[in-house]
């Protein structure tokens, strides 16, 4: 059976270019980068040259950059590190209410450790307010953090906005930009980011490495210790072959960004228009307008999420939920519910977001999986009773 | 699709094949139990004859497991005494599935809980037909 993939922003597959490059350094380019002699030489450019990639990709100098192990691990060395570094100036913090874990869970840790935290609210389409942020701001706030684009919804916040209320007012700010890498146009310069979080594995690069780009002056404290690589902020022998791969996933993302940003707009677009004209009681969530090319959340009322993923993959195709049962957690997506999305519809959330590979047939070979997946689940459902459409088929036109 | 499966074989079946699915038009006991909250809600519908259960049907939102514990606790249901079917516990539903992942087992529970809440159910019907009506003089 063919799979469909539809699950992007979860992770993509490492492409062909990249594990080509790799596999060139894991062969050929085998020393420390912090050795002298010639093999640590030829590993040490190595490094210096996907460094540059990374930096090019989002308009930062190769020295803003500091590698680290993930997109998780940068939010955190972000967070704390500049939380830590700035105690003394000041312990508040304003972040938003749908923020990634990697977030949330550092700023909750630094409540423990008295800082005090904002958590901004959401719109009903899961947007930032940068008034309301502006209002927050005291003189003790020493970091705004605030996504760029969200990872379930795709929704893309005021960023630019938010940098030059930061700037304006002497906080610094950090980005997550881990979702919006590759997807939508991202410039440092632009958003007037101190600091922004990427991750490899997003972009069709590998899994394990990710990278925080800081701009020069932002004081940051590292997490670990043990040596001088990536200016005292990370210490720990590169992985070579992993920046190698990230550096040639930034510049194929780079170079296809704005026609790949349009094929999948429009493929996204196709599944939302016949999702909504052949399912009944469907709702997007997230800002219309304002969302990543690639992501489609939506809401299939009366039926929950998993069901519909286990429907769906009977079929090959694979996509995510913003369910309690999909996530392993007692309530559903805190995204969702932050927007005020209820939680019976939260729970029959499911998030599609294309990629490379997805061609017009997976979508419209998808919108027919979903008609009777989701016709079977609202028969079996104390919530429907057929009265809801008037036909008592489950909700669709055939 | 490759790779370990989320549920035992016979978890997918009664998932994709579900026993008893549906509504009884003026059943003898109705259990509902679960929230949209946590994401699972069951109701449980059941006729009972002679003390056992002639007949259960269930309705349900929520995850595979859900699904097929309530599948599952009406075909375990059906034709059982009432003192049988209260005593019906989820480690049983669970075990008749060939098991649940740990984070699923709580569906198993809401099967017990519901079936429970329909015989509580039917058995306050029977008492309340019971009660002496009031005779006004």
């Amino acid at each position: 059976m063919k799979t469909v993939y539809l699950d992007h922003n979860a992770t993509t597959p490492v492409r062909e270019e990249v594990l080509e490059a790799m596999f060139a350094i894991y062969r050929g380019v085998t020393g420390n980068p912090s050795s002298i002699h010639a093999f640590g030489r030829a590993a040490r450019k190595e490094v210096e040259a996907g460094r540059a990639k990374v930096a090019a990709a989002i308009g930062a100098k190769p020295e803003e950059i500091v590698f680290t192990g993930g997109g998780t691990e940068a939010d955190n060395l972000a967070i704390l590190g500049v939380a830590f570094a700035n105690r003394k100036r000041g312990n508040h913090i304003i972040t938003s209410a749908i923020e990634h874990h990697a977030v949330l869970h550092a700023c909750r840790f630094l409540e423990k450790e008295g800082f005090s935290v904002t958590y901004l609210p959401v719109s009903g389409e899961g947007l930032v307010d940068p008034k309301e942020l502006a209002n927050e701001i005291r003189p003790e706030t020493i970091l705004i953090t605030v996504m760029t684009a969200n990872n379930e919804i795709g929704v893309i916040q005021p960023v630019e906005e938010i940098g030059e209320i930061a700037k304006a007012r002497g906080v610094v700010f950090h980005t997550d930009a881990i979702q919006a890498l590759g997807k939508i146009p991202f410039s440092v310069e632009k958003t007037e980011a101190g600091l922004a979080a990427l991750s490899a594995h997003k972009v069709y690069g590998p899994k394990g490495v990710g990278a925080l780009y800081v701009r020069r002056g932002v004081r940051l404290q590292p997490l670990t210790y043990g040596g001088h690589h990536e200016r005292g902020k990370r210490p720990g022998t590169e992985n070579v072959a992993g920046i190698v791969g990230f550096g040639r996933a930034c510049e194929l993302a780079l170079a296809e960004l704005t026609a790949e940003a349009d094929r999948l707009r429009l493929l996204r677009d196709r599944l939302c228009s016949d999702i909504s004209k052949k399912i009944s009681h469907v709702k997007l969530n997230g800002a219309p307008g304002k969302r990543l090319p690639n992501t489609l959340n939506m809401s299939f009322e009366f039926v929950e999420g998993e069901g519909i993923l286990l429907g769906l993959e009977m079929s090959g195709i694979a996509a995510a939920s913003g369910s309690a049962c999909t996530s392993g957690e007692l309530t559903p997506s805190h995204v969702l519910s932050a927007m005020g999305v209820p939680a019976a519809l939260a729970q029959g959330s499911i998030r599609f977001s294309l990629g490379r590979e997805n061609t017009l047939e997976d979508i419209l070979g998808t919108v027919e999986v979903l008609i009777p997946v989701v016709r079977r689940l609202r028969l079996m459902s104390p919530f429907y009773d057929g009265s809801q459409d008037g036909t008592g088929t489950g909700g669709d036109t055939r | 699709m490759s790779g370990d499966s989320l549920y035992s074989e016979k978890v997918m079946d009664h998932f994709h094949h579900p026993r008893n699915v549906g509504k009884i038009e003026n059943p003898d006991g109705v259990g509902t139990v679960g929230n949209p909250v946590c994401g699972d809600v069951m109701k449980l519908y059941i006729t009972v004859k002679d003390g056992r259960i002639s007949d259960a049907k269930f309705q349900t939102f929520g995850c595979g497991a859900a699904i097929a514990t309530s599948s599952m606790v009406t075909e375990l249901a059906k034709g059982k005494t009432l003192e049988e079917a209260i005593a019906l516990s989820n480690k049983e539903v669970a075990a008749a599935l060939d098991g649940l992942p740990p984070a699923k087992m709580h569906c198993s529970m809401l099967g017990e809980e519901a079936l429970k809440a329909a015989i509580e159910d039917y058995r306050k019907k029977v008492k309340a037909n019971n009660e002496p009506q009031n005779i006004e003089h």
